[in-house]
């Protein structure tokens, strides 16, 4: 039984785990295209949680670059993308992500 | 302390991750989003990442959620319809996840060397000065190089919505 002032380092990890793991079953799952970005922006708050965990393990800070690179490349990734779906929601008048599916065949 | 923290905040973080999921209606996913990013806050501090639980809510619960907020309210997005025949995805696929994420917990508690555990002010390494010192010295090609990223995301995003515009 862990103490009352310290939590064990690898349960960090496993709610990363569980937290990436929600991030795919919304992506798999949800057919809302805006609903499957914000799974893609869980996952990487997931990873992001794991970097922050080992970078405290090894006491050093290059995690944290790391991690503020994703969160940059996170708010790159959803301007672009939602104006993406703009530009779908213009064309098609549906966010239905089974309903946009030219490129399939 | 820390671990009532903890178990506090991972709960709220992994009740608004399974609501994200389960709600139909994109707002709803929005605001558990929210509450996800919002507790992860929280954790980031407990393991003395400061600075980087402050980016994180003006980054991502500000900036990233307005904006998705934004684009829910402009679409006037509903909630989607009811899937057509997809019971064998919840079938296998919630059974399936548990089983998966179960797994993942078993490797980390097996493989991972018993380490101390995780006190609040053990690591003070993540305030705005240390992670300045490194992101300009070490870390100054990705840094000069994620700048032009973000030029060309500005410029991607304003090409594709001018259309919309005019």
């Amino acid at each position: 039984m862990p103490q009352l002032n310290s939590v064990p380092l690898s349960w960090y990890l496993i709610l990363s785990a569980i937290l990436f793991g929600l991030g795919i079953a919304g992506f798999l799952f949800r057919r809302n295209i805006i609903t499957v970005f914000m799974s893609i922006e869980l996952m990487l708050n997931a990873v992001n949680l794991t970097f922050i965990t080992f970078s405290y393990k090894l006491r050093q800070v290059d995690g944290h670059i790391m991690s503020f690179f994703v969160m940059v490349v996170a708010a790159a990734e959803a301007a672009v993308g939602l104006a993406i779906i703009l530009t779908v929601f213009k064309n098609r008048q549906t966010l239905d992500i089974d309903e946009v599916e030219s490129m399939k065949y | 302390m820390d671990l009532i923290l903890f178990l506090v905040f991972a709960a709220i973080a992994v009740g608004c991750g399974i609501n994200l999921v389960v709600q139909t209606h994109p707002i709803s996913s929005a605001l558990s989003l929210i509450g996800v990013m919002g507790s992860l806050a929280i954790l980031y501090l407990l393991l003395g990442a400061e600075f980087l639980a402050a980016a994180q809510l003006i980054v991502y619960a500000g900036a990233i959620m307005v904006l998705f907020v934004f684009v829910i309210m402009l679409l006037n997005a509903g909630a989607e319809r009811k899937p057509a025949s997809r019971s064998y995805a919840k079938l296998f696929g919630v059974p399936l996840l548990v089983v998966f994420l179960g797994l993942i917990a078993y490797i980390v508690q097996t493989f991972l060397p018993k380490t101390e555990g995780v006190q609040f002010g053990k690591f003070t390494g993540g305030g705005a000065y240390e992670i300045g010192i490194k992101l300009f010295t070490d870390y100054l090609l990705p840094f000069e190089i994620v700048s032009v990223l973000i030029l060309v995301a500005i410029f991607g995003a304003i090409v594709l919505a001018r259309k919309e515009i005019d």
